[in-house]
């Protein structure tokens, strides 16, 4: 390592200021302090030792828990493949076809992302942000397996300049980046982010008798027009090609066409598990939103006019991208509420309006989506409203 | 009565090196010094002590050109060696070479039954003329106290709890009724109450146990308990236009002694502790000592760094510097200045971390003592709202937006989130946690400054 160390130490006068690259000193840091942590002390005044922890290792974290959703994601998209196919494959064939299907996806998202980053850091003049260690996981877990790569890359460098840079970086943004990748495709190429693209099948596949690639959210909506029950049209969907495909166990587990991270709720809430253990992923949040939905589905069966609305409630907890949305969206600490009393209103609001964007507005199916979006926006006002009641209390103390 | 406040966040920082109980005997220093730099909300310090005047323990050395009556004495007898100055003639310190046997300036002297009767006048009056006064501390903003106020209550947080705290046991025992006098002095400042706040799962000095005419008020919890902004924020808190005033067991003391012998007695305890010490225990020396006696040939490298105080809020002096006005604890730590290879992914066992990000697994081992080094341990970014300040600061304030209203300069917001509650240390642990390695204690005085200023 020490070989390592030098070399940098070597090239290092060469970006700073006058230097012959000085242009690309944060280029430079980035590629240094991912190597090392920096040999900086802390200032002679105030704190002389501080805590183990760094943004580095925070986003990491929430990397590692996502790695369960992507896992079983390169699994299914092989899995899905197969079963469209009506083919039986090989747990190595499944895991081959899942590899190739997934993997350019998330190089493509982490290569044009980070080269937006770069260059913002360049002529911006700031350090390269760690953000983009979790942005760029989380675009391609929410990309259908389908995406052609030039969509992802389209819209990872939409996000990461829109709705990143244009604030001023990591900590400064008002939205969730990789939903805003996620939203852009769905209102820039509807057609390739809607209708029945969510399993990988190649040009000219030939796919099994009575085959058909309809979400379980496009299937509840369609059972809702047509007056039927939503459970019956779950169970006796894919009957002949795959039985119980939208049981609700499976649902649960996630054998289901769909984004390629997001339909196993059980790795979700995996994920969930190391989040809060590691204290990383607020608990009031992801909470808030199963709550959320769960209470306005329960809501929802009390009228009950169609059929959707009469769904049992706990079934939207595990179709689309719910849990996925509660667990690594809903979360992230720069975009959700900040005060603890807010967290709780932001995370039940998130559930509440992505039931309702579900069952009210079927054209968008995909209510999680636009549901935290929406609560983006409007985190700062519900936490003016928990400062405001701190101020409160101290003024009222007040005599004078 | 006192009160029983249990407080729950916090945390403590369990450092190597903890001083053993035993108050060692060795040769005194040979240079004292008093640093302006110790006090917040003087003005222009005015030194009336040349180079080579020879001085006695309660002589004036300099005073606030705004307060002229607000003086700073010698802690001990001997020869003004160095007026040292820094940039723009800023005053740093006034350096004593030590007399062997210190001589005292005779102040009057009062016995037990005296002091009841004493009137407020008097009493201030001999406070300020023999350096006593700039003891006490007044808050809002953490400043030396205005001889013109009249606080609402005078706050004594009589336990450390900071990493490698001395105890109080050891470095007050046996001054009781210098304890009581002192209160009863205070007493006369104030038409509120006296508090004096302990810990209620420690055990407590009869200095303070047996101290009459105060509230003795119990805490429980982590660091920052014994922080005594936290403890007014819960007793009786600070509103605007407010004045209270805190003050050190030590200070409580030094007025005890002061009228009860009549000299400026600077004589005090203080712990050397850390890691890098190889004999950590206590010393008895004076305000001001330096720590060039107690470090020699009782470190275990060089390579070290010597902060004057505890480690969330001391300042870094060297190893030939001296003790703060304020200090009764020396701290040596390894200075962290060295790179390391994948720092931010290694799991680790031996860093200290409030957070349980991935990898960082100290919370395993609670009772473990940490050697902990000046490192920073990463870079400075933006803030990114974990909602980690919260879980350390067990007063209803909301850090980070105070922060961020005194980065954005704005006093209606500072003012309505609490900037009058609170001074550094109580927010040192928001410092030390920050996932993006803010320095939130100058931040804050910084907003001080600002708001007393305005």
């Amino acid at each position: 390592m020490k070989f390592l160390r030098d070399t940098l130490d070597k090239a290092k006068h060469n970006f700073e200021k006058g230097g012959k690259y000085h242009k690309f000193y944060y280029v430079f840091e980035a590629l240094d302090t991912f190597h090392f942590s920096p040999n900086t002390v802390t200032p002679a005044t105030g704190a002389q030792i501080r805590d183990a922890v760094d943004l580095k290792r925070l986003m990491m974290t929430v990397v590692i828990a996502m790695i369960p959703c992507l896992a079983f994601g390169v699994w299914n998209v092989g899995y899905q493949h197969f079963l469209a196919l009506g083919q039986s494959a090989s747990a190595g064939d499944i895991i081959t076809v899942g590899l190739i299907q997934v993997l350019p996806i998330v190089l493509v998202a982490y290569v044009a992302g980070g080269l937006v980053e770069a260059v913002f850091a360049i002529f911006r003049k700031h350090p390269i942000n760690e953000g983009f260690l979790v942005t760029g996981m989380l675009i391609p877990l929410v990309m259908p397996p389908d995406i052609p790569l030039w969509q992802v890359a389209v819209a990872s460098i939409f996000a990461v300049v829109i709705a990143k840079e244009a604030f001023g970086g990591t900590g400064m943004n008002i939205l969730n980046v990789a939903l805003t990748a996620r939203a852009f495709l769905y209102f820039a190429y509807p057609l390739n982010i809607s209708g029945e693209v969510w399993t990988y099948l190649p040009s000219g596949a030939k796919t099994v008798a009575g085959y058909s690639g309809a979400t379980p959210l496009a299937v509840a909506a369609q059972a809702s027009t047509e007056g039927e029950s939503v459970v019956q049209a779950f169970n006796s969907f894919g009957a002949g090609w795959a039985d119980n495909l939208y049981s609700f166990s499976n649902m649960f587990f996630g054998f289901m066409p769909g984004c390629i991270g997001e339909t196993s709720t059980l790795m979700c809430l995996i994920g969930a598990f190391i989040l809060i253990t590691t204290g990383v992923g607020s608990w009031k949040i992801i909470a808030g939103v199963f709550l959320g939905a769960w209470g306005m589905g329960a809501f929802l069966n009390l009228i009950a006019v169609n059929e959707f609305m009469a769904m049992p409630a706990h079934y939207h907890l595990v179709i689309g991208g719910l849990a996925f949305g509660a667990v690594f969206m809903a979360t992230d600490p720069v975009t959700a509420t900040q005060t603890e009393a807010g967290k709780w209103v932001y995370g039940l609001l998130i559930g509440l309006l992505t039931v309702l964007i579900r069952v009210f507005n079927p054209a968008y199916p995909e209510g999680i989506m636009l549901a935290i979006l929406f609560m983006n926006v409007m985190a700062p006002l519900i936490d003016y409203v928990v400062v405001s009641a701190n101020k409160k209390r101290r003024l009222s103390r007040a005599t004078v | 009565m006192g009160k029983f406040i249990r407080l729950k966040k916090g945390f403590n920082i369990n450092l190597a090196g903890k001083a053993t109980p035993k108050v060692a005997t060795i040769e005194q220093p040979e240079t004292f010094a008093i640093k302006p730099t110790d006090f917040h909300g003087i003005y222009m310090p005015k030194v009336v002590v040349k180079e080579g005047d020879s001085v006695k323990a309660g002589s004036v050395l300099f005073h606030d050109k705004k307060h002229e009556n607000i003086v700073f004495t010698a802690p001990v007898s001997g020869e003004v060696v160095e007026v040292k100055r820094g940039e723009k003639r800023k005053l740093l310190e006034v350096r004593i070479l030590a007399d062997k046997a210190v001589e005292y300036i005779q102040f009057d002297k009062y016995s037990v039954s005296d002091i009841v009767n004493l009137k407020r006048e008097k009493a201030q009056e001999q406070l300020l003329k023999s350096g006593v006064w700039v003891n006490i501390v007044q808050r809002p903003f953490g400043v030396v106290a205005d001889p013109n106020e009249k606080p609402k209550s005078i706050f004594i947080s009589a336990f450390d709890s900071s990493p490698l705290a001395p105890d109080y046991n050891i470095v007050y025992k046996g001054q009781e009724h210098y304890f009581q006098a002192g209160v009863d002095i205070l007493k006369k400042f104030t038409s509120g109450p006296v508090h004096v706040n302990v810990h209620s799962e420690r055990e407590i000095s009869p200095v303070f146990s047996q101290v009459k005419g105060a509230e003795l008020n119990k805490f429980s919890g982590p660091h920052p308990s014994g922080c005594v902004g936290v403890q007014i924020h819960h007793l009786d808190p600070i509103n605007k236009g407010d004045i209270v005033w805190t003050i050190s067991p030590f200070g409580v003391i030094q007025i005890g002694k002061l009228f009860l012998n009549g000299i400026y007695d600077a004589s005090k305890v203080i712990a050397v502790a850390g890691s890098e010490v190889k004999e950590p225990q206590y010393y008895a020396t004076y305000t001001g000592a330096s720590v060039k006696k107690f470090l020699a040939n009782n470190l275990k490298q060089d390579h070290v760094r010597v902060v004057s105080g505890n480690v969330l809020t001391g300042t870094s002096i060297g190893t030939e510097g001296y003790v703060g006005f304020f200090d009764q604890l020396v701290t040596v730590i390894p200075e962290g200045d060295y790179f390391e290879f994948m720092g931010w992914l290694k799991p680790t066992v031996n860093k200290l971390s409030f957070h349980r990000a991935f990898g960082l697994l100290s919370f395993l081992n609670p009772k473990k003592e940490f050697v902990l080094d000046s490192n920073n341990r990463g870079e400075p970014r933006a803030f990114v709202q974990t909602g980690i300040f919260e879980k350390v600061t067990p007063i209803d304030i909301l850090p980070t937006y105070l922060l961020k209203a005194i980065i954005a300069e704005d006093y209606d917001e500072m003012e309505a989130l609490g900037i009058y509650e609170v001074i550094e240390e109580d927010l040192a642990l928001c410092e030390f946690v920050d996932v993006s390695k803010h320095n939130v204690q100058s931040i804050l005085r910084e907003g001080i400054d600002l708001i007393s200023n305005s």
